[in-house]
Formats: C-alpha cells, sequence, structure tokens
C-alpha cells in the first residue's frame, strides 16, 4: 500500500449546537484520487471544510505529510500543501483572473515543477483569453477553472476538490474530469466530493461513501460500482 | 454673485474634499478588509495633528524648508500607522469575531482613551501649528485670491487616489487587500496569513488618518475635538461612497465638499442637515452606498445575538424584583438628596436603555443614535415649558410623542436597512438632531442649551419627583416587556433571526421594524423629559454621541441577550459612572478601558453572568 498523505481520523464536527459529522475516517494516498460519494446534506463539504481547518474539529485528528494538522488556522494548512477547492467556487469577483492566481500563488515546496501561470493557462486554454477580465463576467464553467487553477497556483501536495462538476454543461464536466487526470499525472493526490457516479468513477481509483455523517462504504471504485445494495441505498435519489 | 467668486468657493469645497478623502480612504480600506467600524480613526487623525504639531515646528528650527516640512508631515503619519498596528494586535485581532456592535463600542473605547491620553500629553490648550514654507502665499484666481496651501491641498487628494489605486492593482499586498473585501475566509484557504493582512491594512488605514490630520495643522490648530467631529464626516463619506470602495469615498468627499462650500451661501445655519440628508437619500436609492456592493455574508457570527429566550418571572426572580421595587419606593424614605437624585437618574436610565434594548437585543435593529430620541424628548419637554409657557404635565405627554414623532420620521429611512448600514444611518440621524439643537441658537440656546426646565409645583421636592419618574418608568418599562412577550415582540424576533423567512412566512418586516422603532422612540422621549426635568435644564450634550454610546454600554454591561439586562445594566453604570467620575480627571479613560474589558471579558454582560449562575446552580 502507498504512503498516505492525508489521513482522517474520528472526526466529528458541526456548525453551533448542530452535529453534522460523527467520526468520519478516511485517507488519501500520495498520487491517487478519491472519491468521496453521498447525496445532498450526507456531509461531504463538511468533512472538507472540517479538513481544512474552516470548521475546525471537535474530535479526532486530521494528519497531513506526517503533520497533526488538527486545529491548524486554514491559512497554516495551505501552506503545508493542501489545496482546497470550495463548492461554491468563491472567485474574487472584483478581481481579474490573473489577480484571481495571483492571490494563490504560494512557491513550490517539493522537486517538483512549479505550477506557473503559463502553464495553467495551458491547461485552461479559455482562463489565458480572459486574464484580464474581472471574474465577475464568468461563466459557471470558467469561474471553475479559474477556482481550480486558483488552488493549484499554491503548489499543493494533495487537494481537495468539493463538487467539481455540480451545475455544469456537460462539455465543462469532461474539462474537469480532464483537469482531475491531469493533477493526477502531475503526482497531486486528489480528495473530490461528488454526486454522480459517472463522473466519479472516470476519475477516481477508490472511493468513499458517506452518509448522514459517517462513513458507510470503503473500496475501490470497482467495489462500488459492482455493489448494487450501496448505490441504491446511499447515492441514487 | 460673480463668477470668480463661485470658482474660488468651488476650489475650497475641493479642499476639503481632498482631506476628507484622504482620511475616508483609511477608513473605507480598513472596514473592507477587517468588517470593523473604527471608531478610532477619528482619534488616529487626531493624533496625525497632534503629532505634526509637534514634530514639524521642532523639524524646521533646522531649516525652513518645504522638504524637513513634508518630512515632518510624513514621520507624524507614520508614527500613527505604527499606532494603528499596535491597536490591531493588541485589540483588534480579539474582535473579530464578535458581533458588530461589541466591535464599534470597543473602538469607542479606544476614542476614550485617546481623548485622555491626548490631553494629558498635549494638555488642553489648542495648539497651532507652523504654515507650510513655500506655501503661505495667496494665489490670484479670478480676481479672488486664493491660499497656495489649499490649491496643494486639491492635488492630495487625487494624488492619494492614484498611489492608492496602484497599490491596489499593481502590488501583492493591494490585489490581497481587494480580494479579502470580498471573501477573506477565501483568501485564508488559499494560504495567506489574515493576520499580517489585517496588521498591514491597519497600518496603512491608520497611516491615512495620520496624514489627513498632519495635513490640516496649517489650517487648524491641533484641538482634543477633533477626533468626534471628523469621525462623523467620515462615516458619512463611507456609507455614501460605499463601504470599502476607495473610489466611492472620494466621489461622495468631492459631492460633500461642494455641498458644503456652496450649502453654507445658501443655508448657513444648516449645512450639517444637508450632509446627512444626502446621505439618508443615497442610502434609500442605493442601500450600499453610490460604489458600494451588497456585504458578503461570509464570516460573520452565525447565532444572532440578543434576546434568545422570553422565561417567565421564576420564584427568584420575582423576589429579586420585589427587593428592587421596594428599595426604588424606600430610596426617598431612607436616602439621602445625592442619594435619590442618583436613584431618579438611573430609573430614567433604565427605561431608556430599555427601549434601546427593545430594537438591538429583540429587534435585531442596532441603533447608533438612540440618544437622539431621548434628546429630542426632553427639548420638546422643555423648550415647551421654557418657551410655551407650558406645565410640566402637558409636556411630559408630549415628550414621549415627540420621541415617536421623530423615530417614525427617521425610522422610516433606517428599516429601509439592515446591518451596519442601518448603525450608520441611525447615527447619522442622531448628528442631523444633534446639528440642529447646536445650530439652531434663537430656539434650542445652541451650546449652552436652556435652563429653567423645573417640574410643577406639586413635584419639585426631590422625593414626589422620584415617585413620579419611578411611576412612569416602571409602567413605561412594565409595557414595554409586555410587548417584548406578546406576538409582535416574537415577530420581531423572527425577522431578527432570518429576515427572509419571516418574509416568507407572511410577516410585513418593514412594517413591523418601523412601529418598534417609533414605540422605542416613545419610550426614549418620556425618559429624556423627565431628565430634563430632573436636570432642570437641556443642552445639545443629550443628544450627542456619548449620549448613546452609554445607553449601549448599559446593554453591554446589563447583557442584551435578556428581557432586564437592560435594566441592571443601567443601574451599575450609571451608579458607577456617578461614582467614579468626580474621583478622577481621566474618567474617560478608565471608562473606554472598562468598555473593551467588558466587550473581550464579559461578553454577555452582568444578568448573562447570571443565567450561567442558575444553570450551574
Amino acid at each position: 500500500m502507498a504512503e498516505a498523505v492525508l489521513e482522517v481520523s474520528g472526526v466529528t464536527a458541526g456548525y453551533g449546537p448542530a452535529e453534522v459529522l460523527f467520526g468520519v475516517d478516511l485517507t488519501l494516498e500520495r498520487g491517487e484520487v478519491a472519491a468521496l460519494m453521498g447525496r445532498n446534506g450526507a456531509g461531504k463539504s463538511t468533512t472538507m471544510k472540517a479538513i481544512m481547518g474552516m470548521l475546525p474539529p471537535r474530535a479526532g485528528q486530521v494528519r497531513f505529510a506526517g503533520q497533526d494538522i488538527t486545529g491548524w488556522a486554514p491559512y497554516r494548512i495551505a501552506r503545508a500543501g493542501l489545496g482546497y477547492v470550495p463548492e461554491d467556487r468563491r472567485i474574487f469577483t472584483d478581481l481579474t483572473v490573473a489577480e484571481n492566481l495571483e492571490v494563490g500563488r504560494r512557491p513550490a515546496q517539493g522537486a517538483r515543477a512549479a505550477w506557473t501561470v503559463e502553464r495553467l493557462y495551458e491547461i485552461f486554454p479559455n482562463l489565458a483569453e480572459m486574464r484580464g477580465r474581472r471574474a465577475a463576467a464568468m461563466s459557471g464553467g470558467e469561474q471553475q477553472m479559474l477556482t481550480i487553477a486558483r488552488t493549484l497556483m499554491g503548489n499543493p501536495e494533495a487537494v481537495l476538490l468539493d463538487e467539481p462538476s455540480e451545475g455544469l454543461a456537460p462539455v465543462i464536466v469532461e474539462l474537469m474530469a480532464e483537469a482531475v487526470l491531469r493533477m493526477k499525472a502531475e503526482g497531486l493526490a486528489v480528495l473530490l466530493s461528488e454526486q454522480s457516479l459517472d463522473f466519479a468513477a472516470a476519475v477516481s481509483d477508490r472511493a468513499y461513501v458517506i452518509e448522514k455523517g459517517s462513513i458507510r462504504f470503503a473500496g475501490t471504485m470497482a467495489a462500488l460500482e459492482a455493489d448494487d445494495h450501496i448505490r441504491t441505498t446511499y447515492l441514487t435519489v | 454673485m460673480d463668477f470668480g467668486f463661485l470658482v474660488v468657493q468651488s476650489l475650497s469645497g475641493l479642499a476639503s474634499a481632498s482631506s476628507l478623502f484622504v482620511i475616508a480612504s483609511g477608513l473605507t480600506l480598513v472596514f473592507g478588509v477587517t468588517r470593523i467600524v473604527n471608531f478610532a480613526h477619528g482619534s488616529f487623525y487626531m493624533l496625525g495633528a497632534y503629532m505634526a504639531v509637534t514634530v514639524v515646528p521642532w523639524l524646521l528650527d533646522f531649516d525652513r524648508s518645504p522638504l524637513l516640512f513634508f518630512t515632518g508631515v510624513l514621520v507624524s503619519a507614520a508614527v500613527v500607522g505604527v499606532l494603528g498596528v499596535v491597536m490591531e494586535v493588541l485589540l483588534l485581532r480579539r474582535l473579530y469575531k464578535v458581533p458588530e456592535l461589541f466591535q464599534l463600542l470597543a473602538t469607542f473605547g479606544v476614542v476614550l482613551m485617546v481623548q485622555d491620553a491626548v490631553l494629558w500629553i498635549w494638555g488642553p490648550v489648542e495648539i497651532p501649528g507652523p504654515r507650510a514654507p513655500g506655501l503661505r502665499h495667496g494665489v490670484e484666481i479670478l480676481g479672488q485670491r486664493f491660499p497656495a496651501y489649499e490649491l496643494f491641498l486639491i492635488c492630495v487628494g487625487p494624488a492619494v487616489l492614484g498611489l492608492l489605486w496602484l497599490l491596489m492593482h499593481r502590488t501583492r499586498f493591494g490585489i490581497l487587500i481587494r480580494a479579502a473585501t470580498r471573501d477573506r475566509e477565501m483568501v485564508g484557504a488559499l494560504g495567506v496569513n489574515q493576520a499580517l493582512l489585517f496588521t498591514g491594512t491597519l497600518f496603512l488605514g491608520a497611516f491615512l488618518a495620520g496624514l489627513g490630520g498632519a495635513l490640516q495643522i496649517p489650517r487648524v490648530s491641533a484641538n482634543s475635538q477633533m477626533d468626534l467631529s471628523i469621525i462623523t464626516e467620515a462615516f458619512v463619506v463611507t456609507v455614501i461612497g460605499g463601504m470599502g470602495s476607495v473610489p466611492g469615498a472620494f466621489l461622495a468627499a468631492v459631492i460633500i465638499g461642494q455641498l458644503n462650500s456652496f450649502g453654507v451661501l445658501i443655508f448657513p445655519k444648516i449645512t450639517l442637515v444637508l450632509v446627512f440628508l444626502l446621505m439618508a437619500v443615497v442610502l434609500v436609492v442605493k442601500p450600499w452606498g453610490l460604489l458600494g456592493r451588497p456585504e458578503p455574508a461570509a464570516g460573520r457570527a452565525a447565532l444572532p445575538e440578543g434576546i434568545l429566550a422570553t422565561p417567565r418571572f421564576g420564584l427568584w426572580e420575582k423576589v429579586i424584583l420585589a427587593v428592587v421595587l421596594a428599595a426604588t419606593l424606600a430610596v426617598p424614605v431612607f436616602g439621602d438628596a445625592y442619594t435619590v437624585k442618583v436613584a431618579t437618574e438611573v430609573l430614567i436610565f433604565a427605561l431608556a436603555a430599555f427601549s434601546l434594548n427593545f430594537l438591538v437585543g429583540n429587534g435585531g435593529i442596532v441603533s447608533f443614535g438612540h440618544a437622539a430620541y431621548f434628546g429630542l424628548g426632553a427639548y420638546a419637554a422643555g423648550l415647551l415649558v421654557t418657551k410655551g409657557g407650558f406645565a410640566m404635565e402637558p409636556a411630559l405627554i408630549a415628550a414621549p410623542l415627540a420621541g415617536a414623532a421623530f423615530a417614525a420620521l427617521f425610522g422610516f429611512f433606517v428599516v429601509r436597512l439592515t446591518g451596519i448600514y442601518l448603525a450608520m444611518l441611525t447615527l447619522a440621524f442622531a448628528q442631523i438632531a444633534y446639528a440642529v439643537c447646536f445650530q439652531w441658537v434663537e430656539v434650542t440656546g445652541g451650546d449652552n442649551g436652556v435652563v429653567g426646565v423645573w417640574p410643577s409645583a406639586w413635584a419639585r421636592s426631590r422625593e414626589v419627583f422620584h415617585y413620579l419618574v419611578a411611576g412612569c418608568c416602571i409602567l413605561g418599562i412594565a409595557a414595554l416587556r409586555h410587548v417584548i412577550y406578546a406576538p409582535f415582540g416574537a415577530t420581531l424576533r423572527a425577522a431578527r433571526d432570518s429576515e427572509q423567512r419571516a418574509d416568507a412566512i407572511g410577516i410585513d418586516v418593514r412594517m413591523h421594524r418601523w412601529l418598534a422603532f417609533t414605540l422605542a422612540g416613545a419610550a426614549a422621549g418620556l425618559a429624556g423629559g423627565l431628565y430634563a426635568f430632573s436636570k432642570g435644564s437641556i443642552d445639545p450634550t443629550l443628544l450627542a454621541i456619548p449620549m448613546s454610546i452609554d445607553f449601549l454600554a448599559m446593554l453591554l454591561l446589563g447583557g442584551m441577550q435578556t428581557v432586564m439586562g437592560a435594566v441592571a445594566g443601567a443601574a451599575a453604570f450609571h451608579t458607577i459612572k456617578d461614582f467614579f467620575m468626580p474621583l478622577t480627571d481621566h474618567w474617560r479613560f478608565f471608562l473606554g478601558a472598562s468598555i473593551i474589558a467588558l466587550v473581550l471579558i464579559f461578553p454577555r454582560g452582568l444578568s448573562g453572568a447570571y443565567g450561567a449562575l442558575r444553570r450551574r446552580a
């Protein structure tokens, strides 16, 4: 088994009096793509926020690249090499495309080739054409590309990708899948949350299924596709 | 009026617009990034002026050169910038997560502390500054003489705007500031250390305030009232321009500068009113200012601040209530004249504070100018008795009516807004009322106010008057409390917690808030009327900012989460203040420090501590 870059064990988290996560366990290995599957409200985004320190875990532990990062401020976690692409994109709408990328820029840490604006423009040619445009004037798909590119500018080891295909046209969804595979090819580990089995199956090696704040399934993507019971109980609407 | 005169008038408007912009740009930047409305920005401005009148003459002793003059100005601004950093590290850093009302109060605590510090260091006498070498002459413009320094100031504004634009668009620091203004949490998730960004922003903001102050020294002497007079103007500029928008602040400053310099020709007495009226109109048409954007919701405290539960009185509370009521009624029997006076005032402030918590705690309507309705009630009663020749009884009926009438008028605009814009508009209306009372000397007596506001003969003794006040205030508080428990009160809480959901189940949120604002105005007006008779006089301090702050501090001390907290807060606050004020020359310093301490250590107030105690028992 390959070395784990991210280990989440027994994490609970919630908003005010409402508990959302009840002891989530998952691991992400170096260079793999794992999917966190589940319906709306199952706790996918909350898991990612808890890992990222934006919603500090109430119990449990998050380890990243050998360090215990539980309770760290989000900026320290990001600097440690964990990138985060939020579900609602959270583009800086007043800034241009190039300025959005600038906000994400951090020096590369390992020996891997650093992401540069030019390399990202190669992967996302649409962004290159509108580098001077204000982000508010972009379509949803273009914003989704920008938010991924912005996170890659931080040269992360691993990326949390929250619902990358949500609300996008099929053509753009294909571009997203390509982008995820490209990240994998570059050696990045990706944990993506998804509702669509098709998208997850196209890009992921392994899958977790979350329901009511607990992991109900962990295994290979092939095993999930083969397991009708899990799929009908936790995934189909 | 000839053309040359108009041009010169307009130029002098531009000069003051320029100065105003330099100050307001700092305020708006700091607000954009930290979401804190920094009252202490005015103090930074004042400190800039004091630093400059200290540093610049010393430098000019070496050589009366423009270079040394402007070096002195920049050094002063930089020192103030460092003070801004100190404030961010020691105070603001602990405030980012607390509700905005507490942030405002804490920064006002800094205002009070700085005021005393300035008096202590530089003394009470105004300090005139040196004139700028090389810019002391006048320039002939279309037959009119115009000071060269004013021409220089006109250039400063656009220069600062240009430099800020470069900073915001061409440097990483500036890009991060603009990004954080939209979504600071996301900036953090991308690996940016917000603490450093905020500290840097505070340096920049305080530097600009200090620069604005230092540049004023050839025009106005440094004095200890500069802070509050500039801060309201700077608030108005940032609110009209859109909070967080630097170009908006520039536009607003130019408009206000022109309005002031021509308004003074047409309505010499009411220039202040014109400015605030402009603000009211702009906010009603564009609720986020000329170039502002809707406030991003990210990063705000999730739980509503205010009354969460409305329990009936339990046994213990009934006992406490009975003891307090008995003590209130027994004061004239056992207490000396001083005790009776303090007890009477406590009752009055209890009613005023309760009416404010009816808005803030129960309705989520954070009014920063509640003293307006208190003061207008006092003026209505006082003027009817002294100028109108009426007796106390009709005057005491007129006081709540006046409070209600003005609250209805101002409230009509106020309830159209929410959050920080609402708070700023209430403050602006209070300043309008203050300005009218201050400037309309023939009727209101101006700064001195009016004396001889005495109760009718039967109520003239301290003891009888105490019972009169007790009757009015206890009835008033009981009535408001009843409204909090009534469906109307519950509706207000619903609208406070979620305006959209309340709206969706068919509640006319604006109408309810308007009625609540009017009702609270009436109660505050009654309190003000009673206060006028207890003092025997009225003056503009009754509706000035410090009075509004006192009311808010009472809520803070008492705890705005509970129904009766405001009463306890008023009693504690007023007794402590009345006791300590005569003992020290530095009561402002201690008051400011106490407010800050309360916000930091004791954010739930006295009754919150009592509630925690009860839950533990």
